[in-house]
């Protein structure tokens, strides 16, 4: 099973949503890993849906047939990359190109929602119109409060800063321009005391 | 009256210090003997003569040395000044709304001529003159909200007004109450208030965003809001955390009344006319204990305050740690006696 | 806590008949000063002594925002209408003294838009005037696509064409000319903003096509102003107040709460900006909800009201005010 229900939270924390089909000539649909189920979940609502869709697809690294599920469906245009940063520069140039009444569908990871999502609303789309739905991983992408770096994949809470070495405790506050969860310093009032790690939600 | 600024710093050695008449003038917060969230909206239509309200900008003693303050805290960290793209016009309008006020309310420490769009600002207490052509950002040195926020007190953030809410999408950061503006640009009125405990549920913020939707141009609004902190420092950001957090556990209870300071912010709002935009000019006051109980009745309220706010409140504020040693101090200063309503001193 | 609205004062100083329907009215402010800046979009509310009858009526603001010497508003006479506009028409003479509010804008550019799509329908061009002028002066970028009855009747239609031949595209009814908004929606950049101002039928096509070419609910702008409209009198019950009097045929429940001195909130008395919404405690008959700022389950639950613009028919409405 791959979707997480997660606890109730600060209203700057994402809620994410079931995709569900709208009305529009164009659709984009941007999933990593798990987040393909979301995919086919959707396609089953409306199959004409994917006659019009040009999906970005990145598998996770031991994937079991997600990606050739999806080549099965023949969408307009499909995809398969092996990271979603990797593909930025493909997207920024597809939504130079697009127009408005584009739908815009995210699945997965929050990590590659938020990046997409952060894309989207760059290109004028608003937030509010981007549909995602969470699969998968409850990894967090978080940034680090004090030198600003980002650290991807945070599965623990305190962790340690991938650029300057600070632990850093995981807020739910999180940045959409940004894409990320705020991390700040957990011992900055005892240096040296930092509490043991927890995995998330355990 | 002419003001004689103070030479004084707000890190390292702190020489922070306020004169006899700005402990009288301190806008202390606290109107009866307990707090809790309200939205404490008033109009910011002047105040008592001398008050930090009689002012649309109040102008005091730590005008010179704040804004060498901010100027360090810019030169390290520039991502405390910040404005998304469509900002601009309303960086225009605050530049206007500042530099039009400070002249005609400080006519002896400012003077603006304008010709047309050909604009001449003299600032005397800094030491600027500075000629430009309004609505031209190549005529001044930085964009017009960092130009004029580098010479105004205080915190700023500029929100913009679309689809029923405020959104930040621009700011000057320096003084602020352990808040990030380069984390928060972008966000709505609810998500920058997210972490703030309590006042959700209890539709504060509800409310306080109805009001602030319908503010109008020429009626602007003001409140106060507190914390506490430990030395009179007025950067107390998150990005520097792990450097000042530490402060907090050099309190004993021999030096609480010189280095646990009461910090209180005048927040006001003004409509921007050429943006539509809105302005929330965020104002520090600091006290130290020391100073603050040498009104009698500020003395015992702010005992009675502090030992009786919610747990969750003095977390979110940062000195539940130091409540005892805190509430341990002030409680000399605490006879008991009955304490008038409202928050001047008697 | 309710949000009040500074006044000016200011004197009538033109007065210029465009076409058979619509005049154009100067003000300049009467202290001699300068008048405050402005967003284009933005409205003020005039004030109108109508014998014994106060009339507060919104315009928008079609002069440049920038342009502190004068506001400029036109004004379609309604012949049908409860006489805010015969009023100005017939009765306002130049060096008239009248009163008006500062500017309130219900209708403000996004200013994030790539790209600025306008809509206007008839004397619905006004606001976007003021806009033009704005975007004009920030190198905006902007395209106006204007359905009016003829050219006699094309408030504006010369001075738009000769100043912005490439952005400003004219309809004329009774030519057969009609805008192809379903081919104008469908190629417009990532980023683009609709803006609509116009007749209520043209704010729905244009909001109903939009939603079903898949156009977010954010992107696309209205405004529509109601006017109040005439009716049946009615009794009317303040409980704080303690006062109960009649609402005349002509006049609009909030005018009425105004003149029996009661102070009630509002912003553009045309049933758009939610600052008069008021409680029902009682009422006997029924509210005729003519605003659309309340929610359908709102209006059908009958605990709310909007009195710029609603009405009741009935024995008694006891309101909380």
């Amino acid at each position: 099973m791959s979707t997480f229900k997660f606890p109730p939270s600060i209203t700057s924390r994402p809620v994410y949503g079931t995709l569900e089909p709208r009305s529009g000539k164009h659709h984009l649909m941007i999933a990593d890993a798990e987040g393909a189920e979301a995919l086919f979940d959707l396609v089953e609502k409306d199959p004409d849906l994917i006659a019009h869709a040009h999906i970005m697809y990145f598998p996770a690294a031991d994937d079991t047939g997600y990606a050739e599920k999806l080549k099965a469906f023949s969408p307009s245009k499909l995809y398969v990359g092996p990271s979603y940063s990797a593909a930025v520069p493909r997207l920024r140039r597809i939504l130079q190109d697009a127009h408005m009444g584009l739908q815009v569908y995210l699945a997965g990871t929050e990590g590659l929602m938020g990046q997409a999502m952060s894309e989207a609303t760059n290109a004028g789309i608003p937030h509010t119109a981007i549909q995602t739905e969470h699969r998968g991983s409850v990894a967090r992408r978080m940034q680090c409060v004090h030198c600003k770096g980002i650290t991807e994949n945070v599965v623990t809470d305190p962790f340690t800063c991938s650029h300057c070495g600070l632990n850093l405790f995981v807020r739910d506050h999180y940045s959409r321009r940004i894409a990320a969860f705020q991390g700040v310093c957990v011992d900055a009032e005892d240096p040296g005391n930092v509490p043991p790690k927890r995995e998330l939600y355990s | 009256m002419t003001i004689q600024f103070n030479d004084e710093t707000f890190r390292d050695d702190y020489t922070f210090t306020n004169s006899e008449r700005a402990i009288k003038r301190f806008p202390f917060p606290f109107h009866e003997d307990s707090y809790m969230y309200s939205v404490n909206m008033e109009q910011h239509q002047g105040g008592p003569e001398g008050s930090i309200y009689e002012k649309r900008f109040d102008v005091d003693e730590h005008y010179i040395s704040e804004m060498k303050d901010r100027a360090l805290v810019l030169d390290e960290d520039p991502l405390r000044c910040q404005s998304l793209p469509h900002m601009t016009l309303a960086g225009w309008d605050l530049l206007e709304l500042i530099m039009v006020s400070k002249s005609e309310d400080y006519p002896d420490l400012f003077e603006l001529h304008r010709d047309g769009n050909n604009w001449h600002w003299i600032n005397k207490p800094l030491g600027i003159e500075q000629k430009f052509v309004f609505m031209d950002e190549s005529t001044l040195p930085y964009g017009p909200m960092e130009y004029i926020t580098r010479q105004t007190q205080g915190d700023f953030a500029l929100l913009d007004q679309r689809d029923e809410n405020l959104w930040m999408d621009a700011g000057t950061v320096t003084t602020q109450a352990d808040w990030s503006l380069d984390f928060d640009i972008g966000m709505n009125f609810f998500e920058w208030h997210a972490p703030v405990p309590l006042a959700a549920e209890m539709g504060v913020f509800k409310r306080a965003l109805k009001f602030l939707l319908n503010i109008q141009q020429g009626m602007p609004a003001r409140r106060l809001n507190w914390t506490m902190t430990v030395n009179p420092l007025l950067d107390t950001s998150p990005e520097n955390y792990h450097k000042w957090g530490v402060q907090k556990t050099t309190l004993t209870p021999e030096n609480v009344g010189q280095k646990q300071y009461l910090r209180v912010e005048l927040q006001t709002f003004f409509r921007l006319p050429r943006s539509n935009g809105m302005v929330f000019p965020i104002r520090c006051y600091l006290i130290s204990l020391e100073d603050l109980v040498t009104i009698p009745k500020w003395g015992r309220r702010l005992h009675r305050v502090i030992r009786d706010v919610p747990e969750e409140l003095a977390t979110y504020k940062g000195f539940i740690d130091n409540r005892p040693l805190i509430v341990d101090y002030l409680s000399k200063f605490d006879d008991g006696a009955p304490t008038s309503d409202g928050v001047w001193p008697d | 806590m309710s949000a009040g609205t500074n006044k000016i004062g200011v004197v009538v100083t033109d007065i210029v008949p465009l076409n058979e329907l619509v005049t154009r009215f100067k003000f300049e402010r009467a202290d001699g000063g300068l008048l405050p800046t402005f967003s284009g979009g933005a409205h003020t509310v005039i004030e109108m002594k109508d014998g014994e009858t106060t009339r507060l009526n919104p315009y928008s603001l079609m002069s440049d925002p920038a342009d502190r010497h004068a506001y400029t508003i036109s004004v379609r006479r309604d012949d049908a209408g409860r006489g805010g506009s015969l009023f100005l028409h017939k009765n306002v003479r130049i060096g008239d003294e009248m009163v008006i509010s500062y500017p309130v804008n219900l209708f403000a550019l996004d200013l994030r838009a790539h790209k600025h799509l306008m809509i206007a329908g008839g004397i619905g061009i006004t606001p976007f005037l003021a806009q033009i002028k704005q975007l004009s002066a920030t190198n905006g970028r902007f395209e106006l696509h204007y359905a009016c009855r003829n050219q006699a009747l094309g408030s504006y239609v010369d001075d738009l064409t000769t100043a912005h031949p490439n952005n400003v595209h004219v309809y004329f009814d009774d030519d057969g000319q009609a805008l192809d908004l379903e081919n104008l929606l469908d190629g417009q950049p990532l980023g683009t903003h609709i803006y609509i101002c116009g007749p209520k039928g043209m704010i729905n096509w244009v909001r109903d096509t939009a939603e079903r070419l898949g156009w977010p609910r954010e992107a696309v702008h209205y405004e529509e102003f109601l006017a109040p409209q005439s009716g049946k009198p009615f009794t009317v019950k303040l409980a704080k107040s303690d006062l109960e009097f009649e609402v005349g045929e002509h006049q609009s429940l909030l005018e009425a709460i105004e003149a029996a001195g009661v102070d009630a909130p509002y912003l553009c008395r045309g049933g758009a900006c939610g600052q008069c919404e008021t409680d029902v405690l009682e009422a006997d008959g029924e509210i005729l909800h003519r605003d659309h700022w309340l929610e359908d389950d709102e209006k059908e639950s009958g605990k709310k009201i909007m009195p710029c613009v609603s009405r009741f028919e009935g024995r008694i409405i006891v309101l909380d005010r």
